[in-house]
């Protein structure tokens, strides 16, 4: 099944006149996501590698039918608008490319798309793929790459890192295990789904029997994590790889920061937190392969 | 985050309507006498650092008089305290405290909204008095397309077991406290302590915000000179880097060093990482290899060729680094190329003599390779390259086996000279900068491989000379990418005919401070001989 995407999916690319919307269509549609139209206001009538082009999202649902997801990338100042444009229109499911945007605009999409039943992926990310199926976003740069890096398979991947999702999905690959969808969730402090969020779509889905998941220090994510694991919400085995252990601690935000969240963010807590409900959390890349194979063969299915 | 100062944050609250102590920033000790004067009151002198607890590293004083107050700042201005020297007090009238309280927005991940905190309790120690007395906090989450309203502030502080008139001037407080931080995009906003006077009054007595560095673009008012934060100033090599992130766009390029000075005996290693995650994997790697990191540099994101060489020639004017090591995640979706080319260009240019390991893992990462290889063959130093089948660990390990075989020695910084350009030569510009082509030279040339290289495809052939197929507008505009490409066929393929200037302000002059530093230093070393 795979989460949030498929081939069926039916996509609409936002800027995709722009040097990225270009480029990365190109890699969608080159690996089969279903692009049915692009949408860059002002250049409504023409055309990117026969896709049609219009001025509103609202435009494209009225003339191609309905559309399932919208891939943004516009520049960070103009992200706000695409993505309430695109949700306002109907979308329920966006991913947003670009990085730099800024927070308090993050969270009015947060607002409305909450409001409409929509959710996001991003800001600030590589995308999604379901391999074999259909990509999202700009991950593995070219289809014949994002084709021969990841492969159809039972493991779900959610990272903060654009890089280093492609990095486990591609050493799983190597080590003979495919994957069902690789989510990166973007690296800003607030993204629209973030892990927790991710594994509990991978918990609903029969494809994914175990989850690879790379946590940076930072936001409340991973801890966030544990608290699903601890309640029963995700029940199927997780390795982790945590990223930041040789940064400085102790920088907080703030103090208001440290009242509500206590010690939550730093790396010895998310790993601690993890630990604690028996996450297998791994200290190198090369181990996550390792693991994956162990605990699949341990989970006897 | 980029902080403001205390009293940056207090006109901001001041003009929000929020009473804050009167007073003035000074930065002279005959200043903070004239405010004293004027005032006429007992002040308090607080030094403006980004440095929390000011009261028990000596940074806070007292005055009673304008000549205690004159005296008080002559001791703070100048100051070292942590890493941060003095150069602004705050003076401002000593306030008769009855109580304190904190009040607190931030960003909640979780639950994707604002989040207004207010406790009963404030000063210093907050943190801990939170955690004895939860009873004392409440926080409650912000509608953003609403706004913090006033019920929602009473009811906030009502629940730490205030009331009456106070209640009420405390929430107001908060309702204006969120709508600062709304409009100039604080990524936190605290008043730490909020002051209920001995006269009933309630005060802003500090306050903490700090701005969504994503959002400093909107508030030009605020001035804010580099939009990130620091534990420290940012040094003038930093300051050069942000200069370069500031005007490219494409891609992200970030630069902070790590220390102040490396010994010449010291096993520092310059940092090229790409990606936040594989960054810090591969910053891991280096560590454990037993060696410190002179800076941390994250150029990713799809950086053009050209930040990557602005990149590499900031990274490499750090004198006795003992070698070169960039790597990423391994598994860049960007095409690799470009990076290859960057840092082709800048060590070429600085006849690189420490060892180089470049693990550049990725899409086209054979091809990055092979430029490396192919071109890097001339330098002295040794340059490896590496794909994403070779792990972090052992490319610290090859950096480590290199360092070693090449004796370890000291990176020396050279002066950045610029390059010849004949009067004569066919010049454009580009995005960053300008590219300069010898036609004289190009009479020799058979391959005409330029034409081809350039993937943009921007340059055509005119009596058998490249030129611009594109307008000197679009060129410069972006439709020349800066890959890079043709002046590195042209230099090692064909007559050396194409340079390509990318200059990076201020660099040359800090380069040179060194230089002269160090010359300096022998000067006075031979006369003690």
């Amino acid at each position: 099944m795979a989460i949030l995407v498929s081939e069926k999916s039916r996509v609409v690319v936002q800027g995709i006149t722009g040097r990225e919307g270009m480029v990365r269509t190109r890699l969608m549609t080159d690996y089969g996501t279903h692009v049915v139209a692009g949408v860059t206001p002002g250049k409504g009538g023409g055309e990117v590698y026969e896709i049609p082009v219009y001025d509103t999202v609202e435009e494209a649902w009225e003339k191609c039918g309905p559309i399932d997801i919208s891939v943004i990338f516009v520049p960070a100042a103009l992200v706000k608008n695409a993505a309430l444009e695109a949700i306002d229109a109907g979308v329920k499911f966006l991913t947003i490319v670009p990085d730099r945007v800024p927070i308090f605009d993050v969270l009015e999409i947060a607002r409305l798309a909450k409001d409409r039943g929509a959710v996001f992926v991003g800001p600030n990310t590589l995308g999604l793929v379901s391999p074999g199926k259909a990509v999202l976003g700009m991950i593995g740069g070219r289809a014949e790459r994002a084709r021969e890096w990841f492969r159809p398979g039972d493991i779900g991947v959610s990272s903060r890192s654009g890089g280093m999702t492609s990095a486990i999905s591609y050493y799983l690959t190597e080590a003979g295990l495919g994957q069902s969808t690789i989510v990166h969730v973007g690296g800003d402090a607030v993204v629209g789904l973030s892990h927790p969020e991710v594994m509990e779509l991978f918990e609903k889905d029969e494809q994914t029997r175990l989850v690879a998941m790379f946590g940076e220090i930072g936001t409340t994510q991973e801890e966030r994590v544990a608290d699903l694991i601890e309640e029963g919400k995700f029940t199927k085995p997780l390795i982790a790889y945590v990223g930041g252990k040789a940064a400085k601690s102790g920088t907080r935000f703030s103090h208001a920061g440290a009242i509500v969240e206590g010690t939550r963010g730093s790396y010895k807590s998310k790993v601690q937190r993890l630990r604690d409900v028996g996450v297998r959390v791994v200290e190198s890349i090369s181990e996550i392969p390792k693991v994956a194979l162990e605990l699949r063969g341990s989970s006897g299915r | 985050m980029s902080r403001l100062y205390e009293y940056q944050g207090k006109k901001l609250l001041r003009e929000a309507g929020i009473r804050v102590p009167e007073g003035e920033v000074v930065s002279t000790p005959e200043e903070a006498r004239d405010v004293v004067e004027r005032l006429g009151r007992p002040v308090v002198l607080k030094i403006q650092v980004w440095v929390t607890g000011r009261a028990g590293l000596g940074g806070i004083e007292f005055a009673d008089s304008p000549k205690e107050a004159e005296e008080k700042a002559r001791k703070l201005l100048g100051k070292k305290i942590k890493n941060y020297e003095v150069e602004k007090i705050l003076v401002e009238e000593k306030l008769a405290i009855r109580s304190e309280y904190f009040a607190g927005l931030i960003i909640d991940d979780a639950q994707k909204s604002p989040l207004m905190i207010f406790s009963s309790v404030g000063g210093t120690g907050i943190e801990e008095i939170a955690q004895e007395h939860p009873e004392k906090v409440a926080h409650v989450p912000v509608d953003i397309l609403k706004g913090l309203r006033d019920y929602e502030a009473r009811n906030l502080v009502r629940r730490t077991g205030i009331s009456g008139k106070l209640l009420l001037k405390i929430s107001d407080v908060l309702t204006k406290l969120y709508k600062v931080a709304r409009q100039y995009d604080a990524r936190s906003a605290e008043i730490n302590p909020m002051v209920l006077t001995e006269d009933g009054d309630v005060y802003a007595a500090d306050c903490h915000i700090a701005i969504d560095d994503y959002a400093v673009f909107r508030h030009p008012e605020l001035g804010i000179e580099i939009a990130r934060e620091f534990d420290r100033p940012p040094s003038d090599l930093e300051k050069i880097a942000y200069h370069v992130e500031k005007k490219d766009h494409r891609g992200t390029f970030y630069f902070l060093q790590m220390t102040d000075e490396i010994p010449k005996e010291d096993r520092y290693i310059g940092f090229n990482g790409a990606g936040g995650g594989g960054s810090m994997m591969s910053m891991d790697a280096i560590l454990n290899s037993g060696f410190h990191l002179a800076n941390y540099c994250d150029t990713s994101g799809n950086p053009s060729a050209s930040k990557v060489y602005r990149a590499a020639k900031i990274i490499l004017s750090q004198p006795n680094i003992k070698g070169y090591f960039a790597s990423g995640s391994g598994v860049a979706s960007q095409e690799q190329y470009h990076s290859a080319r960057g840092l082709v260009k800048a060590f070429y240019e600085e006849k690189l003599e420490i060892p180089g390991v470049i693990r550049l893992g990725g899409n086209y990462e054979e091809k990055a390779i092979e430029i490396l290889a192919a071109y890097l063959k001339d330098i002295p130093a040794e340059v490896e390259g590496y794909g994403r089948d070779d792990s972090p660990e052992f490319c610290a390990r090859r950096m480590k086996e290199l360092i070693d075989k090449n004796g370890s020695i000291p990176h020396e910084i050279r002066p950045i000279c610029d390059s010849d350009v004949s009067v004569d030569a066919y010049v454009f510009e580009i995005f960053t900068g300008k590219i300069a082509i010898d036609h004289s030279k190009c009479v020799l040339c058979t391959s005409k491989g330029c034409v081809d290289a350039c993937a943009p495809g921007i340059l055509k052939l005119l009596n058998d000379k490249p030129v611009l197929a594109v307008t000197e507008e679009d060129a410069k505009k972006g439709k020349c990418t800066e890959c890079l490409a043709c002046e590195i066929f042209c230099q090692f393929h064909e007559q050396n005919a194409i340079d390509i200037h990318l200059p990076i302000p201020g660099l040359k002059e800090y380069r040179n401070r060194l230089i002269k530093g160090r010359s300096d230093l022998k000067t006075i070393e031979e006369e003690k001989v």
